[in-house]
């Protein structure tokens, strides 16, 4: 049987070819990965008024087939056929902002020379109404040479006509695409500048609505402040508005842990479900909820067109260490989880920004590290005042976090002069209109984020849970010994020592950063149970690990433990997700090397400097 | 009145006169060409960022085009009279 036909969807970014793909589309999407490249693949399905299936596949946005970065290659290999494990297109779908012409026809120009069945789609015609422009669609198409329909995805308008139209295209003769006609992007410009002033009336007055956001948004003053509230309401948010569902997944996977434990005999099989399985898988899944909320703002905030004015404001900042805006949002997006934040680097276009970016997300304090802290803090730190009514365990706090971005940005310095070295990529970007965010985009936008999530849950955490319980139970610890020193893990632990012994780390710790590995809020799990503690909830485990640990340590042991987690790369996840974005084990290998480097230094310093300043 | 594009105040129409291309770098020179500048184009200086007045926020046709100080310095403009 002969696969549906593919259509291509084409077109600026800022076309609002998205809202059209969904509209098209609907849920019946599917996200993966081109072959080779960190680009992502959307495609989806919907039938003809006939009947006949297709496959609609959403390309990255670009404005040339002259291309810069992965994303434009991909776009570039598709429409011309020469993408590996994708077809001919039957047909391209050319998206343009009906407000833009003089800009988006230069593109369509250079996508209708290649010959293929094509129908452009007028998009956000109300947009260019409510500026008061009027478009004679028939002179565009006759100028054009292929049909033109007028269209208002996120309202669902003109979908119908455009889906008949492309029907009646789609031949059943497959079309090579012509060759790339290398053409002076400028020469192109001016025709379709040409094209746009005789096919649109245009009034005096343009895009003030625009503008007059902006001269807040963007103002020195009032804008900085803006932005600032923003990020405060966002990361309360991720923490506040999480906190019951966390409540309710813990209490899920409390629930699935008794019952397993109920149905199985005692024994390892029971032991390898219920410790090993169910509690490493639902010790990750409690993320789910602030990964979410997270990624709700961060869809809202680019969907409404604000990201870009943050990237705007913030530009001049990132440039200080070799960066640019656009590295804001994914560092921003790090504060919740590197996972999300390595994966947000994909809108950078710079393939050195980009791998710096993702090369110091990891020293953003992700919301894996706060039970790590609360514990280390609540038990050494006195809760005391310092004056002016600042606690001082806060501001313990508060100096991890600020350790961690200066960090950071120390790194990226080092980085952008080293192994990423080369000229900056500079910042050039479209400020797009402001628009109201679609409900039903965002929900497809979440739903996807959280599958992701989730099928990564299923598969690499299961198996990292499964090695690490394996560690931890054999070989079997004959009666009267403690398993857990007599186990791999603890053998591994005691082979760990001496290493750890200069930066003041004893066994105990030696011991619960090696399933902390995995995810470093495990760590608190692993030294409750290394000070064989028994119990299952979290909270309850969190107290007393706290009340167990207070005086255990001494305090320049304690401060270097907490400098270890800001710098340490133990996350299983993060590391996974740095191979597939950078498609090589030598930056996930590399960010292993560097953080664990500068986590040892750190803690090691740390652990010395106290110690000779008589802190105990 | 020949002036840069970065010396431009805000909110003032100006006609591009020259773009020094080889000055900017391939891949910039590439973007700006795609943003729609061209020797004899209307722009704006909308906005400026908080630091430095860098980056610069203007008009070009239809769009808003954020860019560096850096590479709007190579790009002369024209005042328009009135």
């Amino acid at each position: 049987m002969n696969p549906a036909p593919l259509v291509a969807l084409v077109g600026n970014p800022n076309a609002g070819k998205s809202a059209l793909f969904n509209a098209l589309t609907g849920a019946r999407q599917k996200v993966g990965n081109y072959p080779g490249v960190t680009v992502e693949r959307k495609s989806g399905r919907f039938s003809f008024d006939d009947g006949r299936p297709v496959e609609l596949v959403d390309l990255p946005g670009t404005y040339s087939l002259d291309p810069t970065s992965p994303d434009e290659i991909v776009t570039r290999n598709v429409v011309t056929g020469h993408q590996t494990g994708e077809r001919v297109p039957a047909a391209l779908v050319i998206v343009v902002d009906a407000s833009n012409l003089d800009n988006h026809l230069r593109f369509a120009l250079q996508l209708i020379e290649l010959g293929l069945p094509t129908v452009v789609a007028l998009n956000m015609v109300d947009m260019a109404e409510r500026d008061g422009l009027t478009i004679d669609v028939e002179a565009l198409s006759r100028e054009l040479g292929v049909p033109v329909v007028p269209t208002v995805a996120v309202r669902r308008r003109g979908v119908d006509q455009l889906r008949a139209v492309l029907g009646s295209i789609v031949g059943t003769g497959a079309v090579m695409p012509r060759p790339v006609t290398p053409t002076e992007l400028t020469a192109l410009q001016r025709r379709a500048r040409a094209i746009a002033s005789a096919t649109t009336t245009r009034p005096v007055a343009l895009r003030g609505g625009a503008e007059r956001i902006d001269r807040v948004l963007l103002h020195p003053i009032a804008g900085l402040v803006i932005l600032l509230t923003l990020l405060f309401v966002m990361f309360q948010a991720v923490f506040a508005w999480s906190e019951a569902p966390i409540g309710w997944i813990e209490d899920g996977f409390g629930l699935l842990q008794g019952l397993a434990a109920d149905a199985l005999p005692p024994g390892l099989l029971r032991s390898l479900i219920v410790d090993g399985l169910i509690a490493g898988v639902g010790s990750v899944i409690v993320f789910l909820p602030q990964i979410l909320i997270l990624f709700l703002f961060i869809l809202l905030l680019e969907a409404s067109g604000y990201m870009v004015r943050a990237a705007f404001l913030m530009d001049k900042l990132m440039a200080g260490v070799g960066l640019s805006g656009r590295a804001f949002i994914p560092l921003l997006s790090s504060f919740a989880c590197a996972i999300p934040g390595i994966m947000a680097t994909r809108t950078i276009d710079d393939p050195k920004d980009r791998l710096t970016t993702i090369l110091i997300a990891p020293l953003m304090t992700c919301s894996a590290r706060l039970p790590v802290y609360a514990v280390i803090i609540g038990a050494f730190i006195p809760a005391r005042d310092v004056g002016y009514g600042i606690g001082l365990q806060g501001l313990v706090l508060f100096g991890l976090y600020i350790t961690g971005i200066l960090g950071a940005m120390l790194a990226a310095f080092v980085l952008r002069r080293t192994v990423a070295r080369g000229a900056s990529g500079g910042f050039m970007m479209e400020l797009p209109r402001y628009q109201w965010p679609d409900p039903r985009d965002i929900a497809i936008g979440l739903v996807q984020r959280a599958w992701i999530f989730l099928r990564r849950a299923g598969t690499l955490i299961l198996a990292a849970s499964l090695l690490l319980w394996l560690l931890l139970t054999f070989p079997q610890a004959p009666e009267g010994r403690s398993q857990v020193e007599y186990s791999a893990a603890g053998r591994i632990a005691s082979g760990l020592e001496p290493v750890v012994r200069p930066i003041g780390f004893n066994h105990e710790i030696a011991l619960a950063i090696i399933p902390a590995m995995a995810a470093r809020e495990v760590a608190v799990a692993a030294l409750g149970t290394v000070y064989s503690i028994e119990s299952d909830d979290e909270a309850v485990l969190e107290q007393s690990v706290t009340e167990r640990l207070s005086g255990r340590w001494p305090l320049p042991t304690a401060l270097a433990f907490l400098m270890w987690f800001v710098f340490a790369p133990q996350c299983l996840s993060t590391i996974a997700v740095i191979r597939r974005e950078t498609n090589s084990w030598r930056w996930p290998l590399f960010a292993l090397g560097y953080l664990f480097l500068l986590a040892y230094v750190a803690a090691g310093a740390t652990f010395w400097a106290a110690t000779a300043l008589g802190w105990h | 009145m020949s002036l840069r594009l970065d010396e431009l105040p805000l909110r003032r129409n100006a006609t591009v006169s020259e773009i020094d291309w080889a000055g900017i770098g391939p891949t910039e020179a590439k973007r700006l060409r795609e943003f729609g500048f061209d020797e004899g184009v209307i722009v704006t200086k909308l906005h400026t960022g908080p630091i430095g007045r860098d980056p610069i926020a203007c008009r070009v046709g239809r769009m808003t085009v954020a860019l560096r100080r850096k590479v709007a310095g190579a790009i002369q403009v024209v005042e328009a009279t009135a």
